[in-house]
């Protein structure tokens, strides 16, 4: 049984702009997958869709085998949904928020009181649970949607962007989080525009474009599909010219900075030779952009 | 159905009648008191300065004639606002979204918000006969037909209340129609006189008014004095009632001014 199926999927918007091109897309349960693409691909479209929010033009999709339009409530109860946007009540205490959203579900309130209770101490938000929730941080805003997402204990929960706007230690933080969850058998869709998150958290990832699916699969399947990679080199001492390096292509970027693109069929330990012959010691390297963001780039501006 | 959807269904249902509850009595300041400062003057000065020249209508003094009146109009206003305001405030702040993704069938929203407009009928009607005692001896004669009246007439003006806030989109579009259409309803839907002190026409073009009804049918409930058959009244209520409940269904299932 798949966590998510999905054939055929069209959005056709009253204005005519036409979202999502008859996309198909399966996420297997337990996994945990990105769903990336740049601004107005149609990320949150489908998500949309998929939640009730937006009515679907044409096409399939089936939660858990529950078809969103015949089984459109038993569907829902499987999905927790974490928004781009802000989407409670500012003026309400983020214990209400979550215990409401747990009565909404048909989760009596006892037992909704003691879910919020245990999902805002997962999120560290439990000192703040009775205070009015406009007054949290952005970070916390965050973290409570994602409380709320999970106190009907879905099957599988969406995150679109959840670390958007978030700093680094309250990312890494969610992330522990999230893969806590995963491993605990929660199937998660996530789309980011963090790719070093995609890359760090999800193990499958299907890139949307212009309202089509246009590569989805593992990982570390689609990383090994990139034929270069970009390296920055830090020198140790200033250069005074630019070493000849017969079959790299090197872009000097300052005194002490090289930018060298490797492909798979080179060796790097060819390239550290080659720059040790000339004296050239090199501090440190690392890659100019994660590799899931190179292969983002590539596949969305078609340079595959 | 299976059972535990239906007890699924009614512990929603119930979340969104504390919900809504809970609003009204936290912001009481805005919802419990405007009416009856407003009310408080309208016994004052309708009822007491300018009732007193007035004399009798309907074999009662003229406090007492306006009093079911004046009662029945804060039910209608406070039951509107009370939805149109929470339902579109929800929207506006796009935590509706919170119930859209969530089972619980439109029909129960729908009950959900209408109960919280009615039980802000209901406290301000309580508030209203408390303030208006000060003032008058209500009789109540038909106390069954009062209760009645009072809520099915919540009820009916809750369902209003949520189709204006399904259909606004900007914070003026929930203040047209309470300005434009109800408040002259309510004035002219015999609160301060008896239609029969109009002309025949007028008589009738009052008859087109279906707060005319609902005033009367309270007043009836009170006094024992109604312009209208009260059977024709509860018909008409009724009607109503059943008419915008399956409008507001029908709206919220096509995710009219919800879903794009």
């Amino acid at each position: 049984m798949q966590a998510l199926s999905i054939h055929g999927l069209t959005k056709t918007y009253g204005n005519g702009v036409v979202a999502l091109k008859g996309i198909d897309f399966e996420v297997g349960k337990g996994e945990f997958t990105a769903l990336l693409g740049p601004n107005g691909a149609g990320k949150t479209t489908t998500i949309g869709i998929i939640t009730s929010l937006v009515n679907k033009t044409a096409g399939t999709v089936k939660v858990f085998d529950y078809d969103i339009d015949t089984h459109m409530d038993l569907a829902k109860s499987c999905i927790g949904l974490v928004p781009q946007e802000i989407n409670f009540n500012q003026f309400e205490k983020p214990f209400d928020i979550v215990v409401n959203q747990a009565g909404f579900y048909g989760i009596p309130r006892k037992l909704g009181k003691q879910r919020a209770e245990k999902y805002l101490k997962q999120l560290s938000l439990w000192d703040k649970h009775d205070d009015i929730s406009r007054n949290l941080s952005g970070g916390m805003k965050r973290r409570l949607m994602i409380a709320r997402a999970l106190v009907h204990e879905p099957k599988l929960l969406i995150l679109d962007e959840p670390t958007a706007g978030v700093d680094i230690e309250i990312r890494r933080s969610m992330w522990d989080f999230l893969k806590k969850i995963n491993k605990e058998g929660i199937t998660i869709i996530l789309t980011t525009h963090y790719l070093e998150e995609a890359e760090n958290l999800c193990r499958r990832v299907a890139i949307i474009d212009h309202g089509e699916i246009i590569v989805q699969g593992r990982t570390r399947e689609l990383l090994e599909k990139l034929r270069t990679e970009t390296f920055v080199l830090n020198l140790r001492k200033p250069l005074a010219q630019l070493p000849p390096l017969d079959g790299y292509a090197v872009t000097q970027v300052d005194d002490t900075t090289l930018e060298v693109e490797v492909s798979k069929s080179q060796n790097i330990n060819t390239l550290f030779e080659l720059l040790s012959k000339d004296d050239v010691q090199v501090l440190s390297m690392r890659n100019k952009v994660n590799r899931l963001e190179e292969l983002f780039v590539r596949l969305v501006e078609g340079k595959g | 159905m299976h059972v535990s959807r239906l007890r699924a269904n009614y512990i929603g249902f119930q979340t969104i009648v504390i919900k809504e509850v809970v609003r009204v009595l936290r912001i009481w300041i805005q919802t419990l008191v405007p009416p009856a400062i407003s009310m408080t003057l309208y016994f004052i000065i309708f009822g007491g300065l300018i009732g007193s020249r007035v004399g009798q209508m309907g074999g009662y003094s003229y406090m007492a004639y306006i009093a079911p009146g004046l009662i029945m109009m804060s039910v209608i206003n406070n039951s509107y606002v009370n939805v149109v305001s929470s339902f579109f405030g929800s929207k506006f702040g796009h935590y509706i979204e919170e119930l859209q993704v969530s089972p619980l069938p439109n029909y129960m929203i729908i009950l959900g918000y209408m109960m919280g407009g009615v039980v802000r009928g209901i406290l301000v009607a309580i508030l209203i006969t408390i303030i208006a005692l000060f003032f008058t001896r209500l009789h109540l004669v038909h106390p069954l037909i009062t209760v009645s009246v009072v809520i099915l007439t919540a009820v009916l003006f809750s369902l209003g209340g949520l189709i204006n806030a399904i259909y606004a989109k900007k914070f003026d579009d929930v203040t047209i129609i309470p300005t434009f259409i109800l408040t002259p309803l309510t004035y002219l839907g015999g609160v301060f006189y008896s239609i029969h002190l109009l002309p025949v026409f007028w008589q009738n073009v009052s008859r087109l008014d279906p707060i005319l009804y609902m005033v009367n049918a309270f007043r009836y409930g009170i006094l024992g004095v109604s312009d209208i058959g009260i059977g024709t009244a509860y018909a008409i209520i009724l009607l109503f009632i059943l008419g915008l409940f399956c409008f507001s269904l029908w709206l919220l299932n096509k995710g009219v001014g919800l879903r794009s």
